[in-house]
Formats: structure tokens, sequence, C-alpha cells
């Protein structure tokens, strides 16, 4: 008996808790994500933005989920049901499991894979088939054109975001997300891979269909794209999924080019703050940047968007590995 | 089973854009043709917003026609009243003053801004800017609030009346108006630094939707559609009413017809009006507002309380009306738009017999198809937002 509780219901218990302290964390700051976000936009448009609901409009966030969750689902006729609400389940829940991997300061992880990077790449990958079903299964033409584009600019963006990566692992030597940001210890990478930071930061926006390239949302061609026939709940998981998916992908910005938890001089000052700071403070620049992105620029035209993939970043970020593999070669670092 | 393999034919499949469409621009319907994602055939179904102004003005009085105009573009209402005034004061052989002349003038220019901002704010967030739109759209607040001094509405103005003006301006306003005026430049390069040489706006506009100028003559495009193809057709300048030969103004003209040239005229001509409204407060003269004909224009209040015949001829005024001798017109003016045109018959009773509306939004339109064939879906927006369509017209 005492050996059931040593070897699995404790360790259970505390990846169980470990899970559930990153859910809470992720979720609270998704719900002020959107919350920032207006609040950044409207600063920037010359409004006010939410100021209502709580002080300063701080309980917006909950106002609205609550608003969701009360409103009616509607499921179109002619759609199929079971993927109909399959697809936003699998947006979410895909959005949720990429956290298992990031290590959001030294130890601090749930699962410390050694394959993290692969792990982060597959997930990623995977979140374009809720978008297809959903578009598939909402028998819309503005879903399913929404959902085609989006399906065809995930597969292209992460070729290039592929080759970015290769080059980023060879450079740490390691595909294990700790091990990574370890050996950022006195150079980050977006220094030496600046084009390549530039290149990955573009197909992060494009991968979470943000801002210039939300075509699969474009509002003013498809309405809402793949999410067109979706009401209250289900939509809501799309769209926290969205912004889950923003703040991991910062997240991934941050672990490979940012140096994660690592303070940018590892001395006073700096040091003083826990790393966690740290990387909360790089997650929180990236995500401003996104916001920022998308109360500046227009949006990309969808035959522009996959020239600017396949012709532009592909080529560019293949060039950049073997400059990379070569250099690492040459200067014996790599055998 | 000698031959399995039988030709299918691919059929095009159709999109219905709008008119419950957050980018149709009002009640626009287009039944769209499309080849994966380019566009094969495009058919602009319009008529949901027919109210019937041109049959329901045979049955209003003269004056109480003007607010119609008003409604149909209603991003631009002063320009149309405007044309309306012009047309029923050849029919009466009437000059306004020359002060409500300039009014007039100046507050089309007010109205050419207004519209301007309107349509390249909202043409940019088509093409997925939002910002522009906010940033403009307080200083069309602004222009709204000087709508607001002088006719008390800040929308349907019903201002500008046949014989001049409702009523003149309040004291102080030309100085609000020439403050606004020096300081609109600044937002204009503000929003132009936001969008014109954004590589991604460029991409997005830049041939896309291109008029030849031929084809412009064909359609019968007007306006700054007309301009961005390289034809410096202007009513202000071809044609001048009201005081614009007394003014010192340029066309700007585009050179490809694309929808990026049409952005470009439009912000250029805003930087006109500027001009126009600055030469108009400098050369605005003093004195009446109101043709001084009694069975034209009311007479002014003082007069009336003592004055019998005065009280006679108001009351005239705002009950029958006036009559208008037999006769026909066509007025056309420079609307924002485009050339907006009215036709008017007489009968010389106190009521139009015939009232026809020439909407350069309407013929823009008919220029959809052939703009857009060949194009992709994202363009849709991108030249339905360049031609500045606005539906109140269009469907009158």
């Amino acid at each position: 008996m005492a050996e059931f509780v040593d070897g699995y219901l404790i360790p259970f218990a505390w990846i169980l808790a470990k899970i559930l302290a990153f859910v809470v964390v992720v979720l609270v700051s998704m719900a002020y994500l959107t919350y920032a976000e207006r609040k950044i936009i409207s600063a920037m448009q010359m409004r006010i933005g939410p100021n209502v609901v709580g002080p300063f409009g701080l309980l917006q966030p909950f106002a609205d989920a609550v608003k969701l969750l009360t409103k009616e689902t509607i499921v179109p006729t002619g759609s199929s049901p079971v993927v109909f609400f399959l697809a936003p389940m699998l947006t979410f829940s895909l959005a949720m499991i990429a956290w298992a991997v990031i290590p959001v300061s030294k130890g601090w992880v749930i699962s410390d894979l050694n394959v993290g990077i692969l792990y982060l790449f597959a997930v990623s990958s995977m979140g374009v088939y809720g978008i297809v079903m959903a578009g598939w299964a909402s028998n819309s033409r503005y879903a399913f054109l929404g959902a085609m584009r989006s399906a065809s600019q995930m597969v292209s963006y992460e070729v290039s975001m592929g080759f970015v990566m290769i080059s980023v692992l060879l450079t740490a030597g390691s595909l294990n997300l700790t091990e990574i940001v370890e050996a950022q210890k006195g150079l980050w990478y977006f220094i030496p891979h600046f084009p390549m930071f530039i290149i990955f930061f573009t197909s992060v926006l494009a991968e979470t269909n943000r801002h210039p390239f939300d075509l699969p949302e474009a509002e003013s061609e498809l309405v809402a794209g793949f999410m067109t026939e979706y009401s209250s709940m289900a939509f809501a998981l799309f769209f926290l999924g969205e912004y889950a998916n923003m703040i991991m992908m910062s997240g991934m910005i941050s672990i490979l080019f940012l140096g994660g938890w690592l303070p940018p001089f590892d001395i006073a000052p700096f040091n003083w703050l826990h790393p966690i700071v740290w990387f909360a403070i790089k997650v929180c620049f990236c995500l401003f940047v996104f916001i920022w992105v998308r109360a500046t620029f227009p949006r990309y035209r969808y035959d522009q968007l996959m020239r600017l993939g396949w012709k532009v970043f592909l080529p560019f970020s293949l060039v950049w590995l073997v400059l990379t593999a070569g250099f690492l070669v040459y200067t014996g670092r790599v055998h | 089973m000698a031959n399995v393999v039988t030709d299918h034919e691919i059929e095009n499949y159709t999109i219905n854009f709008g008119p419950q469409h957050p980018a149709a621009h009002g009640v626009l319907r287009l039944v769209l043709e499309m080849d994966g994602e380019t566009i094969d055939r495009c058919d602009p179904h319009i008529g949901l917003l027919h109210r019937g102004t041109e049959k329901l003005i045979e049955y209003k009085t003269y004056l109480q026609a003007v607010p119609y105009f008003d409604r149909l573009d209603y991003v631009s209402p002063m320009n149309q009243e405007q044309s309306y005034a012009i047309a029923v004061e050849r029919l009466l052989g009437i000059t306004p003053p020359r002060r409500a002349q300039y009014i007039r003038m100046l507050f089309a220019e007010l109205t050419r801004i207004l519209n301007h901002i309107m349509n390249i704010a909202s043409y940019a967030m088509d093409v997925g800017a939002m910002t522009p739109f906010l940033w403009t759209f307080e200083e069309r607040e602004k222009l709204m609030f000087f709508y607001d001094e002088v006719s008390g509405a800040r929308m349907h103005a019903a201002y500008v009346r046949p014989g001049g003006v409702a009523q003149d301006m309040p004291a102080g306003l030309d100085g609000r108006i020439r403050e606004w005026a020096m300081a609109f430049p600044k937002i204009i390069d503000d929003m132009e630094g936001l969008l014109t040489e954004n590589r991604i706006f460029k991409q997005r506009t830049v041939d896309i939707g291109a008029v030849s100028k031929d084809q412009a003559i064909a359609w019968g495009f007007t306006g700054p559609n007309i301009r961005a193809s390289g034809i410096p057709w202007d009513l202000r300048k071809a044609q001048p009413y009201d005081c614009y030969d007394e003014v010192e103004f340029d066309i700007p003209i585009g050179k490809h017809g694309d929808c990026y040239d049409r952005y470009l005229v439009r912000v250029e001509e805003m930087r006109q009006s500027i001009k126009i409204i600055l030469q108009c407060l400098d050369k605005m003269p003093s004195g009446p507002v109101r043709v001084n004909d009694r069975k034209v224009m009311p007479p002014p209040r003082a007069e009336m309380k003592g004055s019998m015949e005065a009280l006679i001829h108001h009351f005239k005024l705002y009950t029958e009306g006036y009559h208008v001798p037999a006769g026909e017109v066509y007025a056309a003016t420079e609307a924002p738009k485009g050339e907006f045109g009215v036709y008017l018959v007489a009968d010389g009773t106190n009521k139009p017999y015939r009232c026809r509306i020439r909407a350069p939004g309407f013929v823009h339109l008919e220029g959809m198809d052939a703009m857009l064939r060949g194009h992709m879906l994202a363009d849709v927006p991108a030249v339905l937002g360049s031609i500045d369509i606005v539906f109140g017209e269009v469907d009158r």
C-alpha cells in the first residue's frame, strides 16, 4: 500500500497539481490577454476601451465569458454535429497540451521532454485539424473557404518555421527546451540569428492566424471564416484557443530566441528578479508586438501570403540553415 | 467497361456576398461566381434600399423635397442639396447672393472631406487596417459639429435651399472652421503614414481593379474614379457653379486607374478642399444669405411681426410653396462621389412634375463586374471600398 502511495499516487497528484497550476495561470492570462488587447488597441486608436465592468473594466473578460456561456448553441442545418463540436474542443485542448513541455523557469516544467521542440512543433501543426474540421462540418461556403485558406496557410508557414527551429537547435545542440535556454547564457539567439528571429516571428503571426495574416477569418471577405457558423461556448473555445496559442507561441519565441527565463545580464540588479518574471516579461513583450501589429497593418491577400511563405521565407531560412550548419562545422562546434 | 473515364465538368460555385456581410457597405448583394478563389463573374444586385425618392418628390413642394436629398448619399448630404438648389434656381431664374454661394461652397468642401474621410477609412478597414478608421472619425465628428452649428442637425442638414441657405452662419464659426482647417492636414499626414507607403496596403491595392481611360468614359465614371484613370474631369472646373471660378485649386489625377490611384486622388482632393475652404473663408463677403424675393424665400422674422404682407408670404410659402415656371433643367455638381445630377421637369405648379436623380454610385457599381473579373475574392472589398459606394444614392 505504501509502495502504491509513494510510487504512483504521490507522483500522480504532483503531476496533476502541476498541470492544474499551469492551466489556471494560462486560462487567466488568456482572459486578460483579451482585455489587454482591447485596451492597447484602443489606446493606439485614441479610444478608451472597456471601462464599465469593474474598475478600469477589469472584469470585462468575465462578463464576456458569462455572456458566451449563456448564449444558445446553434447547430446549422446540414452540418455534422459530432465533427462540428469536436473541432472547437480539439483546437482548445491542443492549445492547452502544448504547455506540457514549456519550461517557464529552470525545472519549472510539467514534462522535461528530450524532444520538446518536436513535441511543440507537432502539437502546433495539429491545430489545423480543428480548423479544417470546423470548416467542413459547418456546411457553409464561407466557413469552408476559410478552412481551406487556413489549412494551406498553416502548412506553408510550418515549413519555414521548421527550418528556423533546426537552425536554433543546431546552435544549441539539443532538442530539449531547457537545454536550448541554458545554451543561450551570454548570447541570446536573436542576435546571431536575427533574420531567423524576424522570419519566425512573422511565421508565428501566420501560424496563429493573427493580423496581417488573419485570412481564415478575414471579416471583410469571409465574414468570420471557419468560425462563421459557431456561437456561444463553441465559439468561445475557438477564440480562447487562438489566444492560448498566441501565448504559447510567444513562450516559444522567448525560449528559442530571447533566452527564456534568463535575465539580459547575469548581474545585479537584473538577477534579483525571479527567472519566471523574466520569462513573463518576454512573453508579454511578444504579445504586445502581436497586438501592435494588429493595430498597424492591413491584411495580406491569400496569394500574397502564400508567395511570402514559399518564395521568400522558405528559401531564406533554408539558406540560413545551411550557413549555420557550415559555420558550426567550420568552427568545430559540431562534428 | 470499355471506358470508365468520364469527363467531369467542374462547375464554378457561387457565393453570396451580402446583403448581410460586414464589407458589403450597407445592403449590396454581390452574387460571385467563383473558380476557387478567383472571380469569374460578379453580379451586383441592387434595390434593397429603394425608397422611391424620385416618386415621393413629385408629391412634395419644391421646398419639402430638400430633405430627401440629404438622405440619398447620407455621407455627403449638402452637396446633393446644392445640386437640387441650383436646379430649382435655374428654373426660377434667380441667383443667390454671393455670401450664400460662398457658404455653400464652404460646406460643399467640408462635406467632401466628410465623405472622403469616411471612404478612405472604411476602405482601409476593408483591406484590414482598422486604425485609420478610428483616427479619422474624430475629424468627422468635428465636421458634424460644424453642420450642427449652421443647421441644427449633424447629418440631414436641409441647409442649402433654393435661393440661398436657410440661415447665416453663427458668429465665430468661420474662426472655428479656419482653426480646424489649419490642423487637419496633420491628420491626413498621420493617416497617410499608416497607408500610403505601407507595403501591404500597396500590395493589396496597386493594379487591382484597374480602369483604363476609355473604359472610364464608356461606363460614365465621374468624380475621383474617372480622375484616377487619368482624365482631369471635374465639374467645378469644367462647368463652374456657385463661385468655383473664383477660387484656386488643382485637380489631382491618377495614372493607372487602380484602387491605389483612387485612394491617392481622394487624399489629394482632401488637401485641395482645405485650400478651397481657406480661400472661401478669406473671400467670403458679408451680406444677405437668401435671395431677396418674397415669392421664393420667406421674409425675415422681424418683418413678419409688423407687416401683414410678410405674414401672408410666410404662410403661403410654408403651406402651398412657390410655383415654378414650366420648363426642364439638368443641374449637375461635383459631389464627392462624382457627378450628382438633378433633372427637374416643372409644369408650372408648386410640385415638380418629374425629378430624376443621377447618382454617381449607381454608375460606378456597374463597373464592378469588369473590374473584378480575374481578381481574387479578397479584392472584392478592396474594389468595393475604392469606388466609394453608398446605397442610399444607388437605390434612391
